[in-house]
């Protein structure tokens, strides 16, 4: 298995200009920018030494802190030489990135997830909906300043026979526990401890 | 007389054969599918955004809920991918009463598959039959979990408590009368005239076209791709047994039907071999303090009370780095995209479920068949709400 990822590892470094690359875990990663994106996938779907044919995932991450908050992460799987590939992509909030639904069909409905849950625009996308979140639904969910009880909470009301919206109103305060060991991690140290710095 | 006029058609949310909260929006033209737009979502829970608020543990029950149909394979995932963050071993023996765990859930899901797709072209009996087996293999769940589906079992480091007294025994029993049970779903479908009008030729897809769309598990393998998990990325102990793969040659509904039963016997075939290998010994790694201590223990030692404490308030940290894990779950490739931060809660967890990508490939799938060949394509794939809406 490690021989097919050198090749392959040689391939991408040689022709695909990819920022980082590295292979933790026994599993292939690359950095590249947006806009090599159909390139790169271009090329490791009919390379030789990757042949990665099917698209297994694509994930969208929120780093909230950086200037170009979100990562777009593909998954590839090459049957041939049973190997995985992961692509990552950074992007900020406003910054487009190219759709690769003409090259894998099967990044259609992965793209929309992202797109629904954080955000991200792809270009030339050809059917870029919301798909797991409510019609109508407002927000981006899985960004981390999305709360997790949501904003809106639903019923059914029965004077006026309706589906109504409101704000969510919890009957008890949701609790988040600073769970972390006092002498290691816990944030009113660590924050202590920055300001006396 | 009339020119072609498409009919849009709204087929669920509320649909028996929709096998869940299906919405699909159908295009007609008399009865011939168009066009079909599958609606997802209805049971969309955010797990995903859940995970990241819970600690490794916590997390783990919501996989039960993901197919729930098998909940012990998507367990599986998760712990795999915190045991390659954490690097630490399972044991033997914990490896084994896993993957027998995992088959018993591939046997679960086959069966309630197969004979509710059944039951959507017509057939009522093996339907009776086969939730009569379902319903045994549902009681070894609950023997070693106390649930019979929410098992929570499969944790870091090996499986949480060993198998109870007698349990192989009965495992062994299941394991030689089963065939005879599935010998008799068999008789009422596979040679079925009127199950096989039904199936065969309908929603056929091609090799390439079956890894373009992303297929996975007996899907694609119906297809004509010798693909397994199991075999190709073998994780615990699945590269010790000896099993074969199914695989289809037309890539339609009935070779669909026919990977699934033959993957059933293959499944038999595997228990059978880990009861008859499993050795004795821990069940969990309780070395890295991914366990929580044993009762005995804490009645002794101070030091395990505060272990037993800090394991079920903060949890344990997994070092920082990502990683993806794939199992062979029932309907295909089930995935955990895993990063770790260095706390004692996930930063992102993405699941890849199977059912997602072949419920994308059902335009493909359904394009130019009969209206009433949709249920019979839907069962085929396998789709539980369940996983595609997460």
């Amino acid at each position: 298995m490690s021989k097919s990822i050198e090749a392959a590892k040689e391939a991408i470094k040689k022709n695909c200009n990819p920022i980082k690359i590295s292979d933790d875990f026994n599993q292939l990663q690359i950095f590249i920018s947006a806009n090599q994106i159909l390139d790169v996938v271009d090329f490791i779907k009919n390379d030789e030494a990757c042949e990665f044919r099917q698209i297994t995932d694509i994930a969208g991450v929120d780093f909230p802190e950086r200037t170009k908050r979100f990562d777009v992460i593909y998954h590839f799987l090459s049957f041939k030489h049973n190997i995985r590939l992961r692509i990552k992509i950074t992007v900020s909030e406003t910054e487009t990135i190219s759709s690769i639904t003409s090259i894998f069909p099967a990044a259609n409905w992965f793209e929309r997830e992202a797109f629904d849950m954080y955000g991200i625009q792809f270009k030339d996308h050809p059917d870029l909906r919301r798909i797991l979140t409510d019609y109508g639904f407002e927000g981006y969910p899985l960004r981390k300043d999305f709360p997790l009880s949501g904003n809106v909470e639903i019923r059914y009301d029965e004077i006026d026979k309706k589906i109504i919206h409101e704000p969510v109103n919890l009957q008890q305060d949701f609790r988040s526990f600073d769970i972390q060991s006092p002498w290691e991690r816990t944030n009113y140290l660590k924050e202590d401890k920055k300001n006396n710095e | 007389m009339s020119s072609s006029k498409t009919v849009t058609v709204n087929f669920g949310p509320v649909h028996p054969a929709a096998h869940g909260v299906l919405r699909l929006i159908l295009d007609l033209d008399g009865e011939i599918v168009e066009r079909a737009d599958p609606h997802i979502g209805l049971l969309h829970r955010g797990t995903e955004k859940l995970i990241e608020h819970k600690t490794y543990l916590q997390a783990l029950p919501y996989f039960d809920r993901l197919d729930y149909v098998a909940p012990m394979n998507q367990e599986h995932a998760f712990a795999l991918a915190i045991e390659k963050l954490l690097n630490v071993e399972v044991p033997e023996r914990g490896q084994y009463i896993r993957v027998l765990f995992a088959e018993i859930g591939r046997l679960l899901s086959h069966l309630l598959n197969v004979t509710t797709t059944a039951m959507d072209v017509g057939a009522m009996t093996p339907i009776t039959w086969g939730f009569d087996e379902r319903e045994k293999l549902l009681d070894f769940y609950e023997e070693v979990s106390g649930s019979r589906f929410h098992a929570a079992y499969f944790r870091a480091g090996g499986v949480h408590q060993d198998l109870p007294d007698g349990l192989t025994d009965k495992i062994f029993d299941f394991c030689n009368n089963f065939p005879k049970a599935l010998d008799d779903i068999e008789s009422l479908l596979t040679e079925n005239r009127i199950f096989k009008q039904r199936n065969v030729n309908i929603g056929i897809v091609s090799k390439e076209d079956a890894v373009d769309r992303g297929f996975s598990g007996f899907v694609l393998r119906a297809c004509g791709v010798s693909w397994d998990l199991r075999k190709s990325q073998p994780y615990d102990c699945y590269d010790k047994l000896d099993f074969k793969i199914p695989v289809g040659s037309n890539g339609d509904c009935y070779d669909r039907y026919l990977c699934q039963i033959d993957e059933m016997r293959e499944s038999i075939k595997i228990m059978l071999q880990c009861l008859d290998k499993m050795p004795t010994g821990e069940v969990i790694n309780r070395d890295s303090k991914i366990a929580a201590p044993k009762r005995m223990d804490m009645k002794n030692s101070m030091e395990s009370i505060i272990h037993h404490f800090k394991f079920f308030t903060e949890g344990f940290h997994v070092p920082e780095g990502e990683i993806y894990t794939a199992v062979e779950a029932p309907k295909g490739e089930f995935g955990v995209y895993l990063i770790a931060d260095g706390t004692s809660r996930p930063y992102r967890c993405k699941i890849r479920a199977p059912g997602f990508a072949h419920l994308q490939a059902f335009d493909l799938l359904s394009k130019g068949h009969l209206l009433a060949d949709v249920p019979a394509i839907l069962g085929s794939i396998a789709i539980v709400f369940g996983e595609v809406d997460r």
